[in-house]
């Protein structure tokens, strides 16, 4: 359980996949500049890294033991497809759902989160169970770096702010500043 | 005059990528490598060569290809014929650069979403002949590996006080530990876009310049 | 191909929507194209790939194993210890049920300690180290991090700081290694702590621990069952 509860908070907040790895920050700069909308992506992409814990775990335990080549591409094309087949299924299924998170299922399949996600877990190599925490936390980490970023870009925009630093510049700053303040974070479970 | 006129196409198509579409600092593309294995030049250095083979193979065969593929099947296809050039990269450099490929780690399997590649066979090589596409793909690598250079120069400089591990300023130097640190890449490359902008504005201010003089 | 014939294909494709057939036949050729490519590859790196694997065990198992020359793989399975099957073909890692440590012996085939794997959460990350304990004495003779994301300039002095590595010249394990003070060293169970890396120090203690509580008495038994030569060297 303490291992559980370590492997989430780490994915979460000591080693946040946007903030320290750089992973999806596509999204990250280009869709976060309305707080609720950045809300819903995270939710997305809390949604697409489950799939990809139950991909990974299955293809790394049934099918990579004997062709450890395909990774990468059993990978990708596993993990596109499986969210492809959700898709349709949530359309049918729970159509709210589908309305609140649909539109972004295919932005974020191909993202570096998810994709980073798979090869961190099976690197570390964790099970099932530990596969979907870090899952979790790692999309959680997402979500809380969307909101935040999204949160501060909404308040810039009542400041007077140079022309040249607008755009991406800016919210790289923006951005490095956040990944200093999550660095308090670490040693979080070492006392 | 048209082996002129072609010869400047070509040179055209390799230099923007370099400067004018330089895909890190006007595109924004490939952010993820650009910040993650620049602490050191090396790394980038490693990830930038690695990206430009990946990204010239792929180009080389999408544009072979550019007949026989579907339009409906072209991006399952391209990503295959990504993702196996990665994979082999991946291979050759835990073969021949151990080193290299232990502080690179998951990165270089990353290459395979870098939105680079992907663009490029979709804008470029899956419309032009082999030539034209290499040259492009060699073009934009280059100008890939040149950001990686200017972001991760300056972050190993200040962030270790060496540069390709060789010690620049002795002991008594008190390294910038945060420019190795995740936000490091953050400033580094936000201030170095930043003068991007600031370069365009200032050849975009002096064309108008220009244009007024000569029009009174 | 003559460029006619390109003609008509293009205006084919561009024209009519292709055939289902045709779109699994082309995905299947570029599939069995790549897997050709990566098998290839993968065939020709792979004793590569191997050999550095295992040049980079080697060298961390004669650093934190003094003298030592040669060593044998063995490996906990059902709470067994046994040498581990060296068959080329299979692959040097552990199965997920299975631990894999290291015995190593001098010229004179004689066991110098064992050197056993462990990890533990630090400040960052996972920091992931190899140290060499010697089972007769009961002391750790070596220790060295194979894998940190500690920070620079302070965490990572855990295997940047010579002063730090003195530590595991000779530290007792029993009844249990205890972090102190820089300079407050008095009895051999215990380790300086770095000034400014505190918690790295004292991850690595942890991690010291917990793995002799799994190895110790594994170890003890071993060694009788077995009756190796032990060196004398140390005693």
């Amino acid at each position: 359980m303490d291992n559980l509860i370590w492997i989430f908070i780490s994915a979460l907040l000591i080693n946040n996949f946007t903030l320290s790895y750089f992973l999806g920050l596509c999204p990250f700069l280009g869709v976060s500049s309305k707080l609720e909308t950045a809300f819903r992506l995270g939710l997305a992409n809390i949604f697409v890294m489950l799939i990809t814990a139950v991909c990974s775990y299955v293809l790394n335990t049934w099918v990579l033991i004997y062709a450890p080549y395909l990774r990468l591409i059993s990978f990708i094309i596993v993990i596109a497809s499986s969210v492809q087949f959700v898709e349709m299924a949530l359309k049918k299924l729970s159509p709210d759902l589908f309305r609140a998170l649909g539109i972004f299922l295919p932005l974020i399949t191909t993202n570096c989160a998810i994709l980073g996600l798979a090869l961190f877990s099976t690197n570390k190599g964790y099970g099932f169970v530990e596969g979907m925490v870090y899952a979790l936390g790692a999309g959680g980490g997402v979500t809380l770096a969307l909101v935040l970023l999204a949160g501060i870009r909404e308040e810039t925009r009542v400041l007077n702010i140079p022309n040249l630093m607008q755009g991406t510049a800016l919210n790289l700053i923006i951005a490095g500043i956040l990944s200093m303040a999550f660095m308090g974070f670490a040693g979080l479970f070492s006392t | 005059m048209s082996d002129l006129a072609d010869s400047n196409k070509r040179a055209e198509e390799f230099l923007k990528g370099l400067w004018k579409e330089n895909p890190v600092f006007v595109a924004v593309l490939g952010m993820c490598p650009a910040l993650a294995v620049t602490n050191t030049a090396i790394n980038s250095l490693a990830m930038g060569l690695a990206t430009t083979f990946v990204l010239v193979s792929s180009s080389i065969l999408v544009s072979l290809l550019k007949s026989v593929i579907p339009k409906q099947v072209r991006i399952t296809t391209y990503i295959i014929i990504i993702a196996t050039f990665v994979t082999v990269v991946d291979f050759l450099l835990a073969a021949y650069t151990p080193g290299v490929h232990k502080e690179l780690g998951a990165f270089i399997a990353l290459i395979v979403v870098n939105c680079l590649i992907l663009g490029r066979q979709e804008a470029f090589a899956s419309k032009n002949t082999v030539g034209l596409s290499i040259l492009d793909a060699l073009g934009m690598s280059a100008g890939f590996t040149f950001a990686m250079l200017c972001i991760g120069i300056p972050r190993e400089i200040l962030g270790s006080g060496s540069l390709f591990d060789i010690s620049l300023f002795g002991a008594g130097f008190e390294p910038w530990i945060v420019m190795i640190l995740p936000p490091g890449g953050f400033f580094m490359l936000g201030f170095l876009l930043l003068g991007f902008n600031w370069h365009a504005k200032r050849s975009k201010e002096r064309a108008l310049l220009k244009q007024t003089v000569e029009t009174t | 191909m003559s460029d006619e014939q390109k003609n008509t294909t293009i205006q084919h494709t561009a024209e009519k929507e292709p055939s289902s057939f045709k779109l699994v036949f082309t995905l299947g050729i570029a599939g069995l194209l790549s897997g050709i490519i990566l098998v290839g590859t993968f065939i020709y790196t792979k004793p590569l790939i191997q050999a550095n694997k295992k040049a980079a065990t080697q060298r961390a198992i004669f650093k934190v194993l003094p003298d030592c020359t040669t060593y044998s793989t063995l490996v906990l399975k059902d709470s067994q210890l046994a040498l581990k099957a060296t068959d080329e073909n299979k692959k040097e890692e552990a199965d997920k049920d299975e631990l894999l440590i290291y015995a190593g012996f001098n010229a004179e085939e004689e066991l110098i300690g064992f050197a056993i794997p462990g990890s533990e959460p630090g400040f960052q990350d996972v920091i992931g180290a190899l140290f060499g304990y010697d089972a007769i004495n009961k002391i750790i003779i070596g220790f060295e991090v194979l894998e940190s994301k500690e920070t620079p300039g302070l965490g990572d002095k855990i295997f940047k700081d010579a002063d730090f590595q003195t530590n595991f010249k000779a530290l007792a394990v029993a009844p249990e290694i205890i972090a102190v003070k820089p300079g407050m060293k008095q009895n051999p169970n215990e380790v300086e702590t770095i000034t400014g890396a505190t918690i790295s120090s004292k991850a690595i203690v942890r991690l010291l621990n917990e793995t002799m509580d799994i190895w110790e008495a594994t170890l003890d038994v071993y060694i009788k069952d077995n009756e190796l030569k032990v060196s004398d060297k140390n005693e």
